[in-house]
């Protein structure tokens, strides 16, 4: 599988979704700069956490008009994998690939702990490797994190099976505790829990893992 | 009044915080009459915090080396060797005064400049710690303040990108006026990549990278811009405003451009700014420094050189870079987005030169601003030893007293602090919050460094000695309640006013502890801070000299954590216990007094209960270790059976023994007792079964049985209802 991370100036979760993709793949993915305007060709592309240009304004929103968002898109629309985590996921809804917003979290604070989630859909490139209704522990570490859409919007997530994860404990105020959407062609998963961040056991559990096996299953 | 113009009076001289000797210093070191410029460079690096006047001559009892020190007090941070070609580069500062004045800038710049200390040596920071002091929870202004504090950490920390992974934080009414925010940064880099801050290479260039350089931060700022410009906006904020994405471009672009052999020396600005940075590379390297003012970025028009001499604004490094490589240099900033101006050269001349619109503005010797510096030995009284209390009482009901205890300030779970802190960033914490030390590993090997930020201040008030030796203990026993070896410390040493011989006897007796107890322990200090003046209206603060040490896991398969891991194990308190409630959390909580002496800490004992704990925890004896500290060996179970679900039950103990605070101890649990007991009387450590974990409760034979649910709520509702409520 040939991955690329794209690397805002303020991506932090850049080398820890290189690291995760590395370990389940095999192979280094290739990193790209935010100011690059095309993309190689390749099977998956990683929207990594962080503070992309330092998200003093509305998080993503300056990253959404970045060069390399716009070979991302034309991509994306060709088809090709979108995975986008936390900073990712905000970006992603900035530039339009996945409906609704992410808002300031409920608690108004930033909020970095173990979630529980529940695997709404199973039958996605991106989470074959879970089985629907599963619960699955992932961490967030998010002060945007608060998913908001329209009710209509909502209603058609919900029946066209969009909502990929639920929160079980929902920390951050989402509507209908939403965690993770994908677009309606199924190659963009939005969302805000860090599976990056869970694939040893010495970092606490290996819950993140089957979603990154997903991926490879379908495209090996 | 006009730059020119500006007369040095003695009330300038006054607000520059100068005595009249230390201004006949400054005379004498100048052969002249200095200009204002002059005069502010001389204050700031003649301040009792770039000079250490009133704490040099103490600081030196301190041990600093070991085999595995590669560099000790003295540069940005201090350097260790962890073997295998890398190297640990740690320190903790003091962002106190700012903190109480705006808690979210004063914390989150604590948070960057410690940072910049870090990578400015090469290291790339993997690690943020901090250890805070607030007042009564009840004081009006402490919600403001601990909220402020904590949001601003995790504001600049999580946006960098460096997971903050543990620390501490106490209550005392003596913090009411003087909160306490000590951040500290971890970092590793390659041996043979580390980078020193003397300047050489006359003709060298000067660069200036990173941030533009602003009016704010500036000492004395109210005196002189309200001289200098005399117009409404002149009252700059003193406290700086942190910019952490900036920092993280700075620490990107820093760590790219020392992959190359382009730097020659390189400081971060941070207090007194470009003065000390300029001052103190030239000074190091035996060599003189001449700057174009003109060419310092500059973030408004119509700055003045003492105006950006001594601006402390935010994200600034200085660097001596190799001839011909000042263009691979810039593109390497101009890709990050950050300044990068060529503002000077090294010369042969050993003073600083500074020129601005064409002129000299400041020409002074470099040697006299360190040889002639100030340097006090300032009288001070030993703190009086306390008497042994007399029998002290039982709680009324111990299952009522345990629970309030573990729902106190100092005891209560902290929980809603760490969960704002970005803890697993980078992928590699591997022990996270909650835990006698957090362990962070070495990218891609099998290393991981243990870290832990420690000290008990009524006990450092009681008997500065034994607080200190107990501070730099328990730093050594936490590190090694997890199974790695501690290497070295860094100390922030927060204290009141030096010219009170009482505040100054605290302070040499906590030192002289802490130097007690780093030699015995083979535990140097390698890095540091002194903080003085911290009090309000004449009272101090509780003398602390926060700890922050550092340890090694060769290979972190192998190391402890505090849960208990099954039921029906066996629970062994390892090291002698005699009940000592002087100063301990019973006395202050339950009973309402803050009297007696500490618990004196046997330093044998303690090295010879460590180390057996230690192997203990190679061999694979233990399954859970956790040190006694605060509230004693029944608190110590409490966090034990809380982390994992699982109870306890021990067997009858007195209150004294329950809630004693007797130091070198710790509870290790077992499926093999007598391979600990026997590995334990090897070792001539006192070890002794107390009872078995399992069932739901936390049981003592005949005096208390109480609910884990209990323990726990009343644990986890102190912050959440202090910040919410």
């Amino acid at each position: 599988m040939k991955a690329a991370v794209i690397v805002f100036p303020g991506s932090n979760c850049d080398r820890d979704m290189a690291a995760a993709l590395e370990k389940v793949t095999g192979v280094k993915p290739m990193m790209v700069w935010h100011q690059d305007t095309e993309l190689p060709d390749i099977d998956l592309i990683a929207l990594p956490g962080g503070f992309s240009y330092g998200d003093y304004l509305r998080s993503g929103a300056m990253a959404a008009q970045s060069s390399i968002m716009r070979a991302v898109k034309l991509k994306a629309d060709a088809g090709v994998r979108v995975l986008a985590v936390c900073n990712g996921f905000q970006i992603a809804t900035e530039v339009g690939l996945l409906p609704g917003a992410l808002m300031r979290n409920a608690g108004l604070k930033f909020v970095c702990r173990d979630v529980g989630l529940r695997v709404e859909n199973a039958r996605t490139g991106f989470t074959s490797g879970y089985t629907k209704n599963q619960t699955i522990s992932i961490p967030v570490a998010h002060h945007d994190g608060n998913y908001f859409a329209d009710a209509a919007t909502l209603d058609a997530l919900e029946h066209s099976g969009q909502v990929v994860f639920r929160y079980t404990d929902n920390p951050n105020g989402s509507a209908r505790d939403i965690a993770g959407i994908i677009n309606a062609a199924g190659n963009v998963l939005g969302m805000m829990p860090h599976p990056e961040r869970l694939i040893e056991p010495e970092l606490g559990g290996i819950d993140g893992l089957p979603l990154f096996e997903s991926l490879l299953g379908k495209l090996h | 009044m006009t730059f020119k113009s500006f007369e040095i009076t003695p009330q300038v001289i006054d607000e520059h915080g100068f005595t009249p000797e230390e201004y006949e210093r400054v005379l004498k070191a100048l052969g002249r009459t200095p200009n204002i410029t002059e005069l502010g460079i001389f204050s700031v690096m003649w301040s009792e915090h770039c000079s250490y006047k009133s704490s040099r001559i103490h600081l030196k009892k301190l041990p600093t080396n070991a085999p595995w020190v590669i560099c000790g007090p003295g540069e940005n941070a201090g350097v260790i060797d962890i073997g295998d070609g890398w190297a640990a580069i740690f320190k903790m500062e003091s962002h106190n005064h700012p903190s109480y004045i705006e808690p979210y800038q004063g914390a989150a710049t604590g948070v960057g400049g410690i940072l910049r200390d870090v990578f400015t040596m090469g290291a790339r920071p993997i690690a943020n710690m901090n250890a805070l002091r607030f007042g009564d929870v009840d004081h009006p202004k402490m919600r403001h303040l601990i909220a402020g504090v904590v949001s601003g950490i995790g504001g600049y920390g999580n946006c960098v990108g460096v997971p903050t992974v543990g620390g501490e934080v106490n209550f005392h009414s003596s913090y009411n006026g003087n909160i306490l925010v000590n951040a500290m940064t971890v970092g590793l880099a390659r041996t043979d990549k580390i980078f020193y801050s003397a300047a050489a290479g006359i003709g060298n260039p000067v660069v200036y990278v990173g941030s533009k350089t602003g009016r704010d931060g500036i000492h004395g700022a109210t005196m002189a811009s309200a001289a200098f410009t005399e117009d409404s906006d002149a009252k700059r904020p003193t406290v700086q405003v942190g910019d952490p994405f900036t920092e993280k471009l700075l620490i990107e672009a820093c760590l790219e451009l020392m992959a190359s052999d382009a730097i020659v020396a390189i400081q971060d600005m941070g207090a007194a700014g470009l003065t000390s940075s300029s001052v103190e590379m030239a000074s190091k390297g035996g060599v003189g420094i001449e700057l174009d003012l003109d060419q310092v970025p500059c973030r408004e028009s119509g700055m003045v050189p003492y105006e950006m001499m001594l601006s402390e604004s935010q994200e600034r490094m200085l660097m001596i870079l190799k001839p011909g490589r000042e263009d691979f240099a810039r593109t390497i900033f101009h890709k990050w987005g950050l300044d990068f101006a060529i503002i000077g050269h090294i010369t042969d001349t050993e003073c600083l030169v500074l020129k601005f619109g064409g002129k000299t503005v400041c020409d002074i010797p470099l040697a006299p601003i360190g040889d002639d510096a100030p340097l006090y030995n300032r009288p001070y009284v030993a703190t009086p030893k306390r008497e042994p209390l007399e029998i002290i009482e039982e709680p009324n009901d111990y299952g009522q007293a345990l629970v309030k205890l573990m729902g106190s300030p100092d005891m209560a779970s902290r929980r809603w602090i760490w969960e704002q802190y970005d803890h697993m960033v980078m992928a590699d914490t591997i022990a996270r919050p909650g835990g006698d030390a957090a362990i962070v590993r070495v990218h891609g090997t099998q290393k991981a460094l243990a870290m832990s930020t420690d000290c008990t201040p009524r006990y450092c008030f009681a008997d500065p000695y034994e607080g200190g030796k107990q501070a730099v203990a328990e730093v050594w026993r936490n590190i090694t309640a997890v199974g790695a070896l501690p290497l070295a410390i860094t100390d922030c040493m927060n204290f009141g006013n030096p010219q009170r011989p009482d505040i100054m006897g605290q302070f040499v007796g906590c030192i002289e502890g802490m130097a007690a107890a780093c030699t015995a322990l083979d535990f140097p200090v390698v890095s540091g801070n002194v903080s003085l003046y911290n009090e309000t209206n004449g009272t101090g603060i509780l003398p602390t000299p926060a700890i922050g040490g550092v340890g090694l896991l060769e290979n972190y398969s192998i190391m402890a954590t505090l849960p208990f891991k099954a039921a029906a194990e066996s629970i062994i308190l390892i090291g002698e216990t005699n009940g000592h409630l002087g100063q301990s959390l019973y006395l202050r909580e339950i009973l309402g007094r803050e009297d007696g002496p500490p618990p004196p800490v046997d330093l044998v004992a303690e090295r010879r209960n460590g180390d057996c704990v230690r192997e203990l925890i190679k061999n694979k004896y233990v399954s859970a270790v956790h040190d006694v500290s605060d509230g004693g060996l029944i608190a110590a179970l409490c966090d034990m059976a809380m982390a994992s679900g699982i109870g306890c039950s021990i067997d009858q103990f007195l209150h004294t023994v329950l809630f004693g605070e007797d130091q070198a101890r710790y509870i290790v649990t077992t499926s093999k007792p007598e391979a600990v007991l026997n590995s334990a009387e090897v070792a001539g450590v006192v070890a002794a079964v107390i009872g078995t974990t399992g069932g739901n409760t936390i049981k003592v034979e005949k005096v208390l049985n109480v609910s884990l649910v209990d323990i726990k709520a009343s644990h986890n509702a102190f912050f959440p209802k202090l910040m919410n409520g």
